[in-house]
Parts: structure tokens; C-alpha cells; sequence
């Protein structure tokens, strides 16, 4: 009962976090901050999903295929997220920055 | 529970195909794709569960592994040119020709 009810928190805490990740990404105004919001989704949002999932499989094979992806999400999310922002900075930054400068003397 | 789950996921998927057809930049694109194929992991996870067989795992585990090379893939080739990397980058030297140059970094997107 006490692992049913561990797994039903966990997942629906991700479930709630993905989507305000997505609202998020959705709504954000800008580049670098709808980056912010899909953190949400990349990080925290899949590691509670899955973690969730763990708990209602009990220790079995499965748990470990399970904590296999979320050891290779947990690398390989942060790593594509980064290379996207760097791009994007060499790519563009005085766009970026022009955007930025402009949208906070418009907010003052 | 895992209903519950999967049409969180689907609604989170919805919205991220919208932020990828009308973002305004490529890399707002790049983005939603990139999250879509994690959110894509974790359905797939989900569904595993839901129908009673977690062989889907295998699945999941492949798509993270192609969605990580693939967004890898498509910056380095918007960035460079090339996958092979013969020509090397065009940036962070301030006598390179090809950096002062008026580039394609204002018509991107659309």
C-alpha cells in the first residue's frame, strides 16, 4: 500500500511538473527563458516519472532498465541543452541581447 | 494512474508541437523537439506500464539514445556546416574573415 502510495505521488508530481514545463514553453517570452522552463521538464519532471515508475515495479530487471534511461537522461539532457544555448550565443548574441535590452527598458 | 499520466503527457506533447510550428527563432524549434523526444521517452515508459508490458523500455532507452544524437547532430550542422569537421568552426578569432562578414544569423527562422 505504502509503495502504491509513493508512486502515485511521484508520478503525478512529474505529471504536474511537465506541464507547467510546458505552459512554460508555451507562454515565456523569450529564447533563454523558455530554456528555463523546459529544465523543468528535462530534469526534475523526468526523474520523478521515472523514479515513480521504479516504485510501482517493486526490484525487478525492469527497475534497472528504468534507472538505466534515467541516468542516460539525467547526462544527456543538461548536455543537449547546453550545446543548444551555446549555439545559439555564438549564433546570435547580439540579437539576444538587443531583445533583452529592449524588453527590460519597455518593463521600466 | 497511468491514464491520468499519459494524458498529461499527451497535452504536454500538444503544446510543445505548437511552441515547434510557431516559434520564432531555429532554436526555439530545436528546443521543443529536443524536450518532445523526452517527453516521448517517458511515454513510452508510461504506455509500457498501462498495457501491462514493460518490454517497452527497450524502446524508450533507444529513442533517448537517438533523440540525444540527433539534436547533437542537427547544432552541429547548423553551426559548422558539416559533420565531418574538416573546415573547423567560424568563430572566437577576431581576424577571421568569415566572422565579420554579414552571415544568415538575421534571417533564421520563419
Amino acid at each position: 500500500m505504502a509503495q502504491d502510495y509513493l508512486s502515485i505521488a511521484l508520478i503525478f508530481s512529474g505529471s504536474v511538473l511537465c506541464l507547467i514545463g510546458a505552459f512554460g514553453i508555451i507562454k515565456m517570452p523569450d529564447f533563454i527563458t523558455r530554456v528555463h522552463a523546459s529544465s523543468l521538464i528535462d530534469s526534475l519532471g523526468a526523474v520523478l516519472i521515472l523514479s515513480g515508475l521504479a516504485v510501482y515495479s517493486g526490484i525487478t530487471f525492469v527497475t534497472i532498465k528504468l534507472m538505466i534511461i534515467l541516468a542516460l537522461l539525467f547526462v544527456t539532457g543538461p548536455t543537449a541543452i547546453h550545446a543548444l544555448v551555446n549555439t545559439a550565443m555564438h549564433d546570435d548574441i547580439n540579437h539576444i541581447q538587443a531583445k533583452d535590452q529592449k524588453d527590460s527598458s519597455s518593463n521600466i | 494512474m497511468m491514464t491520468g499520466a499519459l494524458i498529461a503527457m499527451m497535452i504536454v506533447m500538444l503544446m510543445l508541437i505548437i511552441r515547434a510550428c510557431l516559434g520564432p527563432t531555429l532554436y526555439d524549434r530545436i528546443l521543443a523537439i529536443n524536450t518532445f523526444g523526452t517527453v516521448t521517452v517517458l511515454t513510452l515508459a508510461i504506455l509500457g506500464f498501462f498495457m501491462g508490458r514493460p518490454d517497452f523500455l527497450d524502446i524508450a532507452l533507444l529513442y533517448a539514445l537517438i533523440n540525444f544524437i540527433g539534436t547533437i547532430a542537427v547544432l552541429k550542422i547548423y553551426r559548422f556546416g558539416n559533420l565531418g569537421g574538416q573546415d573547423g568552426p567560424i568563430e572566437d578569432s577576431n581576424d577571421n574573415p568569415v566572422h565579420s562578414q554579414p552571415s544568415h544569423s538575421n534571417n533564421k527562422g520563419g
